[in-house]
This record gives structure tokens, sequence and C-alpha cells, in this order.
């Protein structure tokens, strides 16, 4: 038996509650966090990922106690992220329960809180959050791709998806693995809540540039899409919110519809 | 009521095990070294960290790891904390505890590195930690390295990922797990349970 595909509920947690929106925007309230967890938790999710979209860092030191509600209740791997800047940020969420800590912008800041986290805690514990876009304006220093006749690159959002960087997608994941992540949580803004799959290309070119764990993220609407993207792509893992949070399928069911379809899942 | 330790390196995450342990009803205290007399039914090497600074960490008490177990005490050693039971490791330059006999190598580079996500348990022979587990339960692995012993009776199960990874150790006192108990559901929950059975008696 090799490892199995990985299906990784995800709660966006706004101000304490679990939220959803399309695109980054438009957000709706989905649930208590903690609820969420340990339901998902006995229907069979392999993991769980919280990222703290709270806009103020005020309202932010909440996510401790978040963090230890949920470690208590749930026996499986869960990652945090979202306004991580510092070693100290992530040093709190660590040690209040985490498994895992999610950088994205603060990564882009500053690069090297990557390698000191690695040091201190291990690479299974560095999950690099990407928020990737397609940018139809071509540039000669970027990896170019075309799908349905149209060619675009990659390019790094930070700040949820709104500041552009100009930093190709390609190069950032090799530079990442480099600096000690244990994992990639790669997220399609352009996918993002429109629930019609996975960015299959985005997936499938980052799959193939780094050798450790790709998480793919954004577009998730059915079971097959995540058929799709562990065909088409190979990533290791699959993140979903809206198919879980609005009970169309629960977490066991879509596992046993992938197993059904060939992908090895644990049941 | 069982009364255990774990052993804090310093910067891992101890919280997930500390609660599944006292789930199963013991009372557990964190210790950061050995000074004290050893007043536990059962001692806890828990899983995240580097190799030579929890190698350190624990060399650096008065009493040492051996004279501090040494009425057979039963270990817990999960993922980096069973990897210091042997000699030496390929993480680091540290000698490890050196209670059992071989090293710890890295995996191979044909494989994703770390090994991390659910595998199934290939059982070899009956263990005290694999009490009611059936063969091919899944449990929760994490890691770069793994063990290599010189005695090949103390695997008690293993776990396919390319190579056969040695996932759980007994001997003597000394139990290990290259997976993650805490973090693997239900099937986690009966082997702490049983570690926990071990100490009572």
């Amino acid at each position: 038996m090799t490892l199995t595909k990985r299906i990784i509920p995800c709660l966006d947690v706004k101000n304490g509650r679990v939220v959803k929106g399309l695109h980054f925007e438009s957000i709706k309230d989905a649930g208590d966090p903690v609820e969420l967890a340990e339901k998902y938790s006995n229907e069979g999710a392999d993991e769980l990922v919280f990222l703290d979209i709270t806009a103020s860092d005020e309202q932010r030191k909440t996510i401790k106690d978040l963090v230890r509600k949920v470690a208590s209740v749930i026996d499986i791997p869960f990652t945090v992220g979202g306004g991580v800047k510092s070693l100290e940020d992530a040093r709190n969420i660590l040690l209040n329960g985490a498994d895992k800590v999610g950088i994205n912008t603060g990564a882009i800041k500053n690069p090297n809180v990557i390698s000191e986290l690695m040091k201190l805690f291990g690479r299974q514990c560095v999950v690099v959050a990407i928020d990737a876009k397609r940018n139809y304006d071509l540039k000669k220093d970027k990896n170019i791709f075309s799908e349905n006749g149209k060619k675009f690159w990659f390019e790094v959002f930070i700040y949820g998806g709104k500041e552009a960087t100009s930093i190709d997608v390609v190069e950032w994941a090799k530079k990442v693995e480099k600096l000690g992540a244990g994992e990639i949580l790669l997220t399609s803004i352009d996918k993002d809540g429109t629930k019609d799959g996975y960015d299959l290309v985005l997936t499938r070119e980052i799959v193939n540039s780094v050798s450790i764990p790709i998480i793919a993220s954004g577009g998730c609407g059915k079971p097959d899409d995540m058929v799709n993207v562990f065909k088409e792509s190979n990533a290791d893992a699959a993140l979903a919110a809206s198919i879980f949070h609005y009970q169309t399928h629960g977490v066991n069911g879509v596992k046993k519809y992938l197993k059904d379809k060939q992908i090895p899942v644990r049941l | 009521m069982v009364n255990l330790a774990i052993f804090d390196y310093g910067a891992g995450n101890i919280f997930s095990l500390k609660n599944s342990l006292e789930k199963a009803g013991a009372t557990v205290d964190v210790i950061t070294n050995f000074d004290k007399p050893n007043i536990y039914s059962g001692l806890l090497l828990p899983g995240v960290g580097n190799f030579d600074p929890a190698i350190k960490s624990i060399s650096k008490s008065k009493t040492n790891f051996h004279e501090y177990v040494k009425d057979n005490t039963p270990v817990l050693g999960i993922c980096l904390g069973m990897e210091m039971f042997f000699e030496k490791s390929e993480e680091g330059n540290e000698k490890g505890l050196g209670v059992i006999e071989g090293d710890v190598i890295v995996l191979p580079q044909s494989m994703k590195v770390p090994h991390m996500g659910w595998n199934n348990l290939e059982i070899k022979k009956s263990g005290k930690i694999l009490e009611g587990v059936k063969n091919e339960s899944w449990v929760y692995f994490v890691h770069s390295y793994r063990v290599n012993p010189i005695n090949c009776d103390a695997i008690t199960a293993e776990s396919d990922y390319g190579i056969k990874v040695p996932a759980v150790i007994e001997q003597d006192n000394f139990f290990g797990t290259q997976f993650h108990p805490e973090k693997s559901g239900n099937v986690g929950k009966i082997m702490i349970q049983n570690f926990l059975n071990v100490c009572k008696k």
C-alpha cells in the first residue's frame, strides 16, 4: 500500500466564525469552528486547515483560544494559518496545539522566517500557502503556460488575494522548498469559490516543479473535481470548503466516491 | 490513576499528546529535565523537533536517561522520540540514547520526503502496544528518517513507503512508534490506552 491521498476540509475563520466567500470576497457564515472541526474529524477527514482571515491584529489574538479548543476535540493533524508574520506568531500557534503552521504573506515579506521555523520546529510543521492567479500579460522572465489557446503565467498574490507581487508561482514554490517548507498549500484565486474544479494546469506544474507534498485548493464543487485533480496532477492532498460546509457531501461520502474511482484513500 | 511524564525538548507541540493521555485517564506532568526523582509510572518522548537539540536537551540533566528509567519505567518514544532510542542518526551528530542497537537513516529520495500522511500498518507480530489493533489499520506519519535496528525482532509492525519502514518497535520497557498515535484517530487511541495499561502494571 502506498500513501493515501488526503482529503482536507478547510475552515476560513473570521472573528471566531467559519465563513465562506467567492474569489476571496462576498463572505457568508458557515458555522462554529470547533463544532465543525469535531464533526469533520469524526466523519473521517484526514486533516483540517484553519485560515484566520480576521481583519485586525487585535481580534486575531483570540486565535490562541480557538487553536486550544480545536486541539482538544480532534485527534487528526491540523494546520493553522492566516496573519502569521513572525516566528513568535508561529510559535504561539504551534505551542497551543496546532501541528503545522501556514504562512503566506509573511513568507513573501520575510522569506527567512521559513528557514527559522524549519530549524526550530522541523520541516513538517511548515506549510507555505501560495495564492496564485493567472496573469495574461506575458513577460519574458516568467514561466508561460497555455490552456484553450490562451497563454498566461501564474502570479503570487498576498494579503488575501488583494495585492499582486509580480512573483512567478513556479519560482516561488521552488524557493520555499529550498528554504525549508514541508508542504505547499496551493490555492487558485481564479477558481476559489467557483465550484467548477481545481486549476489543473497550476496544480500539475507545481507538483512537477518541487518534491514536497502539494495540497490542491480552490474550486472544488463536487467529488469528481477531486478525482480529476488526483488523476490529472498527482497532487498529494485536496482541500475543499463548500462541499463540506453546506452538507452537499459528507467527508465519508466523498472518500467512498474517491475509492470507487480507484483513488487511494483512508476509509 | 496512572501518572506519566512527557519530556519537553522545548520546541515541540506536546499539547495533543498530553491531551490524548489525559483523555485516556492519565495524569500528566511535563518535565524538562531529570533532576527530580522519577515518580512516574511511564515516560513519553514526544515526536516533534530535531535530533541534536532534542538529545542535548535530554542529556543536560544531572541524572542521565538510563539512570532515570533503570527501574524499567515504560518509555514510549514517538517519531523523533523513538529515533532517539538508537545509537546514532543521519539527522545529527550527537550520540543517541543507545538503548536499542542500530541507527537512524534518511528515507530514500526516490519517494517524497517527508513521508507525510496516512499509511497502513503491516503487523509482524503481537506486541503490547498493538493489542486490539487490526492489521492494515491507518496511522498518521510525518517523518524524513527511519530506524534501522540491528535486531529485527524488535520490529512489531512495518509500513510500506516504497521500502519497509519500521512503524512500531518494542524491546524490554522501550516502545516506539514512527507515526503519531495522538494524531491517528481511533487506532491511535487504542495504542495510547495500551501504553497506559503497560504503565499500570
